[in-house]
C-alpha cells in the first residue's frame, strides 16, 4: 500500500506502551555486538562447568554402546521384552527422542513461514538439538529388529534370496520418515549456519595478527580453516543472499510438511495395527501436538541454563522468548490433554468392548501410576502458564517443563505398554518391566545427546548470528536506527 | 588494502558503509548508472536490497520443483518395480501397487530430493564453494561478515 492512499488528515496514534512488544534484542544493541556476544561463547577460554558436563556426559554416552554390545552378543531377551509386551522401553524412548525433535523443526519451519521473528534467537541451539535428539532415537529400532546384522534389510536393496523390502509395512515408512527427517534437518541446519561460519572465519582471520605465541597461532589457523572449508567460501554478496533467502525459505516450506508427516508416520506404527488402544484415527495429530509439547519443553530444558551461564546471551533470547514458548507448550498441553479426553469418550461411544476395557485398564489397571504421571505431567503442570508470573519466571519455567519432559516419556510408555500387556486372550496377560540393561541403555542416551550438544555449544555459533541482526530495528534500512533519514 | 596490490590489476574497488541505508541509496545509484558487474555484501540479507540491484526473482525455485518431482516419481517407479514388478510380495489380501499404501514413501522422498535440489540448486546458482576469493584476500573486508557493508 502505497502512503498517498491514506489521506493526511487521518492520524494514526501509535500503540500504547502497555500493548508495545518487547524488543527482540534488548538495549538497542549494535550490530556488531550481537556477532561478539554469540562468537564470544567459542571465542573464550573453555570455562570450567563445561569441561565437568563434558566429562560426565561423555562417560554417561559409554553406556550406549555397553548396553548394546551386550544386547546383541546375548539376544532381546536381555531387555525385559517377552510376550505379550515385545515392544517396550526401546520403542517408548525412540518416540519419545524422536518427538522432542519436532519442537526445533517447527521453530525453524513452521515459526519461519509464519514470519514469528523470536524464532531467530533459539532456533540454531533447537535445529541441534533436533539433530541429536534423532540420532538418539535412531539408535533404538536398529537395534530393536532383533537381529542387528539383518538391519540392511530395511533398506531397498534386495536381500540374499532377491526379495525387496514390503512398503505397504508402516515401519518401513518410518525408515524413510525418519531418515528423511533427519537427513533434511542437517540440511537446512548447515544451510543456516554457512553466514555465520563465515563470520567466524572473519573473525578468526583478523584476529591472527594479534597472536604471538605459536600454539595459539596454530589454533587460530586450524579453526580458519575449518570455518572457511565449511562456509564454502561465503562473503555476504547480495547476489548469494537472494538465492540463500529464497533457498531458505523453501527449505522452511519442506519442512513444515515433513515435520508434520514424520509424527504422523511414527503413530501409523500404532495406529495401523488392530490392537485395541492403538488402532485410533486420533493418532496423527495427537502424536505431532505431543512431539511439539514434548519438544518445546526440551529446548526450554536446555536453554534456561545456557542463557544463565554465558554472559549477554539473556539480551538475545530474553524473557518474551521464554513467555511466547510457554504459551506454546499452554496450548500444545491442552491439545494433549484434549485428546486423552476423546479417546476415553471414543472408547466408550464407539461400543468396542475390548477398546473401552483398554482405556479402563489404562487408568485403572495394573499401569495405573504411569496413566496418572502422564495426566499430572501433560494436562495439569502446564496449565500454570495461565498466569504470567509463571510464564516470566526461568526457573519455575524449567522446573514445569522438567515435568512436562517426563510426562511425555510417560504418555509414550502408557500407549505401548498399557495396550499390549492385557491384550485379547486372558491366558496370555503380563506385567512388563524393564531390565537394568533397559535403564542404562536409555540413560546412556542422555550422555550422548549431551555430549554433542556441548560440543555444539563449543564450537559453533549457537544463536543465528546474521538471522538475528536481520530482526532488528538496525537491519532495517527504513528504520531511522538502519541510518533511514526521513 | 595491502594485499590487493599483489595483484598486476586490480581486482575491483570497494566502498565501505556504515549502515544498510546508505547502502542501499548507493546500490540505487550505482544500478541506474548502467553497472552490471558489481555487488553488495552485507552481514545478512538488507530487505529491499533486491530491488535496489535490479536483481529479479531467485531461479532456486525450479531446482526444489524438479528435485520434489524426481523424488515423487522416483519413489512410485521404485515401489512399483520392487514389490509389483520384479518380486510380488502379495500380503494379506492387499494389491502389489496401490498409490494410496505407497504414498507416504514417495511423499518423503519428494521432500528429501526437494531439499537437496534447493540447498545444491543454491550453491550452483552462487558458485559456491569458492574457497580462493580475492575479496577475502583483503582484511578490512572481513567486516562484511559483522557490522560493515
Amino acid at each position: 500500500m502505497s502512503h498517498s492512499t491514506v489521506p493526511s488528515s487521518i492520524k494514526v496514534s501509535p500503540p500504547p506502551v502497555e500493548l508495545e512488544r518487547a524488543p527482540l534484542v534488548e538495549n538497542n544493541r549494535s550490530l556488531g555486538w550481537i556477532s561478539d556476544t554469540v562468537a564470544n561463547v567459542i571465542e573464550q577460554k573453555t570455562p570450567l562447568w563445561w569441561k565437568v558436563l563434558f566429562a560426565v556426559s561423555s562417560t554417561t554416552a559409554i553406556l550406549v554402546p555397553v548396553g548394546l554390545i551386550y544386547l546383541i552378543t546375548t539376544g532381546v531377551g536381555v531387555w525385559g521384552l517377552n510376550n505379550p509386551v515385545a515392544w517396550g522401553w526401546a520403542i517408548v524412548n525412540f518416540v519419545w527422542w524422536i518427538g522432542i525433535g519436532h519442537a526445533g523443526t517447527l521453530i525453524s519451519a513452521i515459526l519461519c513461514l509464519l514470519r514469528q521473528k523470536w524464532r531467530t534467537s533459539i532456533n540454531r541451539a533447537s535445529e541441534a538439538m533436533t539433530i541429536f535428539a534423532v540420532m538418539c532415537a535412531g539408535i533404538f529400532p536398529a537395534v530393536h529388529v532383533g537381529r542387528v546384522w539383518f538391519a540392511w534389510w530395511l533398506f531397498p536393496i534386495p536381500n540374499a534370496n532377491a526379495i525387496w523390502p514390503q512398503f505397504r509395512s508402516p515401519l518401513l515408512w518410518d525408515v524413510f520418515a525418519v531418515s528423511t527427517y533427519f537427513t533434511v534437518s542437517l540440511l537446512f541446519w548447515y544451510m543456516g549456519l554457512i553466514p555465520d561460519l563465515a563470520t567466524m572465519r572473519d573473525r578468526f582471520r583478523k584476529g591472527a595478527s594479534k597472536l604471538i605465541k605459536p600454539s595459539q597461532k596454530l589454533i587460530n589457523k586450524f579453526a580458519q580453516f575449518m570455518y572457511g572449508l565449511f562456509s564454502m567460501g561465503w562473503t555476504g554478496s547480495n547476489r548469494h543472499w537472494r538465492n540463500y533467502e529464497k533457498a531458505y525459505l523453501l527449505l522452511a516450506g519442506l519442512s513444515t510438511p515433513l515435520v508434520l508427516s514424520v509424527h504422523s508416520i511414527v503413530s501409523f506404527d500404532f495406529a495401523v495395527s488392530q490392537l485395541p488402544g492403538w488402532h485410533t484415527t486420533i493418532f496423527p495429530p495427537y502424536f505431532v501436538a505431543g512431539a511439539v509439547f514434548g519438544g518445546f519443553a526440551m529446548v526450554m530444558t536446555l536453554m534456561i541454563p545456557l542463557v544463565s551461564l554465558y554472559k549477554g546471551l539473556e539480551e538475545l533470547i530474553t524473557i518474551r522468548h521464554l513467555e511466547v514458548m510457554s504459551k506454546i507448550i499452554l496450548v500444545t498441553g491442552s491439545i494433549v490433554g484434549y485428546a486423552y479426553g476423546m479417546e476415553f469418550f471414543i472408547a466408550y461411544y464407539g461400543g468396542n468392548p475390548y477398546e473401552l476395557y483398554a482405556f479402563k485398564n489404562r487408568a485403572f489397571g495394573d499401569y495405573a501410576w504411569s496413566y496418572w504421571w502422564m495426566i499430572s505431567c501433560n494436562v495439569i503442570s502446564p496449565q500454570f502458564f495461565w498466569f504470567k508470573w509463571c510464564r516470566t519466571n526461568p526457573w519455575f519455567i524449567w522446573i514445569v517443563c522438567g515435568f512436562v519432559n517426563i510426562g511425555m516419556w510417560m504418555e509414550r510408555f502408557v500407549i505401548v505398554v498399557t495396550s499390549l500387556h492385557n491384550d485379547f486372550m486372558p491366558a496370555n496377560w503380563g506385567y512388563y518391566s524393564p531390565t537394568w540393561v533397559d535403564m542404562m541403555t536409555y540413560f546412556g542416551t542422555f550422555g550422548f545427546f549431551m555430549t554433542l550438544f556441548l560440543l555444539f555449544v563449543r564450537f559453533l555459533p549457537l544463536i543465528a548470528i546474521a538471522e538475528l541482526k536481520g530482526v532488528t530495528p538496525q537491519a532495517d534500512p527504513h528504520h531511522p536506527l538502519g541510518g533511514a533519514k526521513h | 588494502m595491502n594485499s590487493i596490490d599483489e595483484y598486476k590489476i586490480p581486482y575491483g574497488i570497494m566502498a565501505e558503509f556504515e549502515n544498510a541505508a546508505d547502502t542501499m541509496h548507493a546500490a540505487e545509484k550505482i544500478r541506474d548508472e548502467g553497472y552490471t558487474i558489481w555487488d553488495v555484501h552485507s552481514p545478512f540479507p538488507v530487505h529491499g536490497m533486491d530491488d535496489a540491484m535490479g536483481l529479479g526473482n531467485s531461479n532456486v525455485g525450479w531446482f526444489t520443483f524438479f528435485g520434489g518431482l524426481l523424488g515423487f516419481t522416483g519413489g512410485m517407479i521404485m515401489i512399483w518395480y520392487m514389490n509389483s514388478f520384479d518380486y510380488d510380495i502379495p500380503v494379506g489380501g492387499k494389491p502389489n501397487f496401490s498409490p494410496m499404501g505407497n504414498f507416504p514413501v514417495a511423499y518423503e522422498l519428494t521432500i528429501l530430493l526437494g531439499a537437496f535440489g534447493t540447498l545444491f540448486g543454491m550453491f550452483f546458482l552462487n558458485k559456491l564453494p569458492r574457497h580462493h576469493n580475492p575479496l577475502l584476500k583483503n582484511l578490512r573486508f572481513a567486516d562484511a561478515t559483522h557490522d560493515k557493508f
